[in-house]
């Protein structure tokens, strides 16, 4: 004889905190993307004015949507790819696993603060370690950062240092394969690379798909690692769709044309993630 | 259970394998590596190749002297400890807050019947994927008008609203406890708050673990959350602090990496202590998508 209300009351937390916090401000931006709005005194509603200047009047608009395309489209594959490269590499018998998998995780989790600090030194063109070694191939290194063709290049390269959460989760799929599976392939007279292609891809696409859509849906809100190491420079070269997102509305509190830019960033996220999904059933396996 | 590797190799095989992951190792570490060593260098040593197209070499790593003193330099230039201090208080808050609240949420969804369970419950999966960008200018704007910009309260009160992804990561260990225990509870006369408390709650310990180390790293690295509301050098965290630091002090290098060390430092450790939690809350996480 449970009361009615008593899951309510457990749910309670969540379902005020996704009025004030979710539902509302997801509204109530929608609202602020017809207006001219800086915080400090009411919005002022000028219908679509802030749509038709981001789309026929804002080349940085473009470009920084460019910029974050072209960071999904190369960094999300190449580090989907790396890290299961090392999880591939990591899930054969040998010794010292952990120890491997130890160096090749943290890296992971050092905040991205410090990481940014730190690859901001190392990528220094005189004095820092990336150039100093290819030095001792008597290579000159570019002035990455500085350089408006390796800025972003750089971001990538940075991004790939931190593989090795994805190749955690990687490592977890491999580990449930079945063991008869690869018994059965053996029996058929598959050799170590088509066992590798045919079974072991095949029954990990399920974990591929999830980091697919969750490395997509984290691209487009790249910031922290901008905002830190080149604040969009050189010459806009790293200017991301977040970073230039931020700095209309905090910079200039240009809010209510912030609030547009988060809609149409929200409509791409969508669109994209939809899009994955649909062609999910081409390519993810489930096992039985 | 038992690793399934699928490739049996032979000794050359095998060698071969080390091979290429010793070297993999090296761009996995150095950065780290260079980081501590650049904190405990001389500025002449850090300095010395300038403008010399230096060539890197093995000794290079080595600082000669060990400077110790970058580091207590380093916190007079900025206020490291208090920095540290704000960053602990932000992150137990922050652990009790999140922790607590979603366990109440999770049991609510895990164990209770009622109506618009299920749909709420999507609704709840469907908000994890929600850019923050699109809500972040009206809960600005909220904080502002209730006159919190400035203090730490946007960056604890919603915490304890519950976060979606705890609330899914215990749902799914709440509803694996046997239900006879809850019923023979009930039997006994215990409400519902009784048996979420004294029954549920001390056997979800491990899950609640995996909650907090992941939320106090999530406060710990929060850059974005001081970046908005903090604009006093009083209140800044570890993470703040140190690009307020390179921004302002950027050829500083030793002393930078020396405050770069001392946030990084602990997270390693902590993860050297919670290997297992970490693992495999990390695992979980992107297993069942």
């Amino acid at each position: 004889m449970r009361k009615k209300w008593v899951g309510y009351a457990f749910i309670s937390p969540w379902l005020i905190g996704f009025t004030v916090f979710v539902a509302g401000p997801f509204l109530l931006s929608i609202y602020f993307s017809f207006t001219r709005y800086d915080v400090v005194s009411p919005p002022v509603w000028v219908g679509l004015a802030n749509y038709r200047k981001l789309f026929f009047d804002d080349p940085l608009f473009w470009k920084s949507l460019g910029i974050t395309f072209k960071y999904a489209l190369v960094a999300v594959p190449v580090g989907i790819a790396a890290g299961l490269g090392l999880a591939l590499l990591l899930n054969l018998e040998i010794r010292g696993i952990s120890v491997y998998r130890t160096i090749f995780y943290i890296p992971s989790i050092v905040p991205v603060v410090a990481t940014s600090v730190v690859f901001v030194w190392i990528l220094n063109p005189q004095i820092g370690l990336v150039n100093g070694l290819l030095r001792v191939f008597g290579i000159v290194g570019p002035a990455w950062l500085q350089d408006t063709t390796w800025a972003f290049w750089s971001l990538v390269f940075m991004s790939l240092w931190a593989v090795g959460g994805g190749m955690i989760i990687y490592l977890a799929g491999l580990k449930d394969v079945p063991m008869t599976l690869y018994e059965a392939a053996i029996i058929d007279g598959a050799g170590p690379l088509q066992r590798t292609w045919h079974v072991t891809l095949p029954m990990i696409t399920p974990v591929i798909f999830f980091n697919l859509i969750m490395g997509v849906i984290g691209s487009f809100q790249y910031f922290t690692q901008a905002y830190i190491m080149t604040m969009g420079g050189p010459e806009d070269s790293t200017h991301f769709y977040a970073l230039y997102l931020f700095n209309r509305a905090w910079r200039y509190l240009d809010m209510g044309y912030a609030s547009a830019m988060a809609w149409i960033l929200f409509v791409v996220v969508m669109f994209f993630t939809i899009l994955i999904f649909r062609t999910h059933k081409r390519w993810v396996h489930y096992g039985n | 259970m038992k690793t399934s590797a699928p490739l049996r190799l032979s000794r050359a095989q095998r060698l071969l394998v080390h091979g290429v992951l010793v070297c993999l190792c090296v761009p996995f570490i150095m950065p780290l590596l260079w980081m501590l060593s650049t904190s405990l260098k001389t500025d002449d040593q850090i300095f010395a190749t300038e403008g010399r197209q230096t060539a890197i070499t093995l000794t290079s790593l080595i600082p000669r002297p060990v400077q110790w003193s970058n580091y207590a330099r380093a916190a007079q230039t900025v206020p490291l400890a208090l920095y540290l201090k704000n960053t602990l208080f932000l992150c137990a808050a922050n652990v009790i807050g999140a922790v607590g609240s979603s366990a109440v949420v999770a049991y609510g969804f895990a164990r209770i019947r009622f109506r618009g369970r299920e749909p709420l419950f999507l609704i709840l999966i469907a908000t994890m994927a929600l850019p923050g960008q699109v809500t972040m200018i009206p809960v600005f704007a909220l904080f502002r008008a209730l006159g919190w910009y400035g203090t730490y309260l946007p960056l604890i009160v919603p915490a304890f609203f519950g976060n979606a992804f705890y609330i899914f990561l215990l749902r799914q260990f709440f509803r694996t406890l046997p239900e006879d225990l809850a019923e023979a509870a009930r039997i006994d006369g215990a409400g519902e708050w009784r048996i979420f408390w004294q029954v549920s709650l001390p056997l979800a310990r491990p899950a609640l673990a995996t909650c907090a180390l992941f939320q106090f790293l999530g406060t710990w690295n929060d850059f974005f959350g001081p970046l908005l509301y903090i604009n006093d050098p009083n209140r800044y965290t570890l993470a703040y602090g140190l690009q307020q630091f390179m921004s302002s002090y950027g050829g500083e290098w030793a002393q930078l990496m020396a405050g770069a060390c001392i946030f990084t430092l602990p997270v390693i450790a902590l993860f050297f202590l919670a290997q297992r939690t970490f693992i495999q809350g990390i695992a979980t996480t992107g297993g069942k998508g």
